[in-house]
């Protein structure tokens, strides 16, 4: 039986000219627990619009959407999202805002806060844990969220292109420790991106999505196991394998003669 | 150090266009007193701690109406910005009231409170009020979407989130809001304690005039101009913590 089922949804957006624009169009999908799967596709695919609808963020115009067979209608600590921006609070050094989930749960402060540096040291960060947001770089922040959302335990983790604003060196050490840490945590794990190789690198299956109207194209599984070798000929057989799918992959049309 | 050079450089242009005017205008020291004349009178002033009295006065004063103004304004504007339903039937009277010069409503404000304390102080709150309310709103309306995101993910409900995430979330932009009530309220500060009061620059003010004592009357206006430039100092630099703190470059 699957974890998270999507049936049959779609989405429309009236836009400011009332014309209907079709973010979703009847969107299947089923997904595992322990499963991390990215979404992969241009802008304007409804990758976003999915996992905002799996988050509880927004509902779906039709269809249905259950997550261990109950229904989503808001979102919940048990599904903990990850933003592009970060959406840490500047306001709060980096301990209070790993605690922050950890605020609406019964525990008591010092509960609370040993919690919040267990997390911070499997992120890393453990020496940084009274400066503010603003004192760190982006992938620095980016790692604060991942503690924040690890702090709270959730089954679930869903990543809105978090890596989109990194340079693409932070981007690959990134990917890396994600990938780690969240098979390490056994969690379950729906990830935005519209990066090709960020797809290959991460996911165990890789949903791959088309716009006007969003949908799903195909679902291809990476059979790469561990941490991923981004040189090894394997990667480069699946990566080639996405490019196909997007058509990028320019027809070889040498014509050959004897 | 260029600071400093700068500021000496504009006292002593100042200093010497009011002696220059002084000479030209060949006036009675008791209707424009001379540099020299305001330094004797400020200095009478300080020794006899009338003017050490009516800062005190005025300060107390302002901080009780601009306090409450903000405090008020604050709260409000957080609710309303909130409700957005609300504040579109009463944005449109405040937009008509903001505009409005509170020392225009004296009038009724001295039918409604009587003169002597009052009409000062709800003229300080009436003109730190709207700058305020108006810049809380705004704040809160045009708040990045993805702090409400975090919290409703986290399960942090209705009462809490305004408290613990939209209020710091937005205090960077009210800050600026603040300002510029504090600011304004200063300048109706006077105007204010000109109705009645009987302490307070604004009195002294009145009091100098009604005695002809125009150095008294210039010691009270440059008192009023250097507290003012204090008070907006201090915020200033508040301000520029909070910017750095939430992490913000700040406006210049």
């Amino acid at each position: 039986m699957s974890y998270i089922k999507v049936e049959d949804v779609s989405r429309q957006f009236t836009k400011a000219d009332g014309s209907v624009f079709q973010a979703l169009d009847h969107v299947d999908l089923e997904i595992k627990q322990g499963e991390f799967i990215c979404l992969l596709g241009p802008s304007g695919c409804g990758k976003s619009t999915l996992l905002n609808i799996l988050a509880g963020f927004e509902g779906a115009s039709a269809g249905t959407v259950t997550i261990d067979g109950q229904t989503v209608a808001k979102p919940s600590p048990k599904y903990v999202t990850i933003f592009q921006n970060y959406g840490l609070l500047p306001w709060r050094t980096v301990l209070k805002n790993v605690e922050l989930g950890l605020e609406e749960q019964q525990l008591p402060a010092d509960e609370r806060e040993k919690i919040a540096r267990h997390y911070l040291e499997v992120v890393g960060l453990q020496d940084f844990a009274d400066s503010h947001p603003a004192e760190l770089s982006g992938g620095m922040q980016q790692r604060v969220a991942i503690a924040r959302a690890l702090a709270v335990d959730p089954e679930i983790i869903f990543m809105d292109e978090p890596f989109a604003a990194l340079d693409a060196l932070t981007r690959m050490k990134l990917q890396d420790e994600v990938s780690a840490i969240c098979r390490e945590q056994k969690k379950t794990i729906i990830f935005v991106t519209h990066d090709i190789d960020e797809a290959v690198v991460l996911a165990d299956r890789i949903v791959v999505m088309t716009p006007n109207p969003g949908q799903i194209k195909t679902i291809l599984p990476v059979d790469l196991h561990g941490q991923r070798d981004r040189t090894s000929p394997d990667f480069w057989d699946i990566r080639e394998r996405v490019f196909e799918c997007f058509a990028l992959k320019p027809e070889d049309k040498t014509e050959y003669y004897i | 150090m260029h600071k400093v050079k700068y500021i000496g450089g504009s006292l002593i242009i100042l200093l010497a266009f009011w002696q220059i005017v002084t000479w030209l205008g060949g006036w009675n020291e008791a209707l424009f007193p001379s540099p020299l004349g305001t330094v004797r009178g400020l200095g009478e002033l300080l020794a006899s701690g009338v003017l050490a009295a009516d800062i005190r006065a005025s300060l107390s004063r302002f901080a009780l109406g601009y306090i409450s103004a903000v405090v008020l304004a604050m709260a409000l504007g957080l609710v309303l910005g909130w409700y957005k339903k609300i504040w579109n039937y009463l944005n449109p009277v405040a937009q008509v009231l903001r505009p409005v010069s509170p020392v225009a409503w004296l009038p009724f404000i001295v039918l409604f409170f009587g003169i002597g304390e009052m009409p000062a102080l709800v003229i300080i709150f009436i003109a730190a009020f709207f700058p305020v309310l108006l810049a809380t709103v705004a704040a809160v309306q045009g708040m990045e979407p993805v702090y409400l995101k975090v919290a409703k993910n986290f399960g942090i409900g209705q009462p809490q989130i305004l408290g613990k995430i939209v209020f710091p979330a937005v205090f960077p932009r009210i800050a600026t809001g603040l300002h510029l009530a504090l600011g304004t309220a200063w300048v109706f500060l006077v105007a204010g304690e000109m109705a009645g009061a009987q302490s307070g620059l604004g009195f002294l003010i009145i009091d100098a005039r009604n005695n002809l004592r125009a150095d008294w009357l210039m010691a009270a206006i440059l008192t009023i101009g250097v507290l003012g430039l204090v008070l907006d100092g201090i915020v200033s630099y508040l301000e520029g913590q909070i910017y750095r703190r939430w992490g913000l470059t700040r406006r210049t």
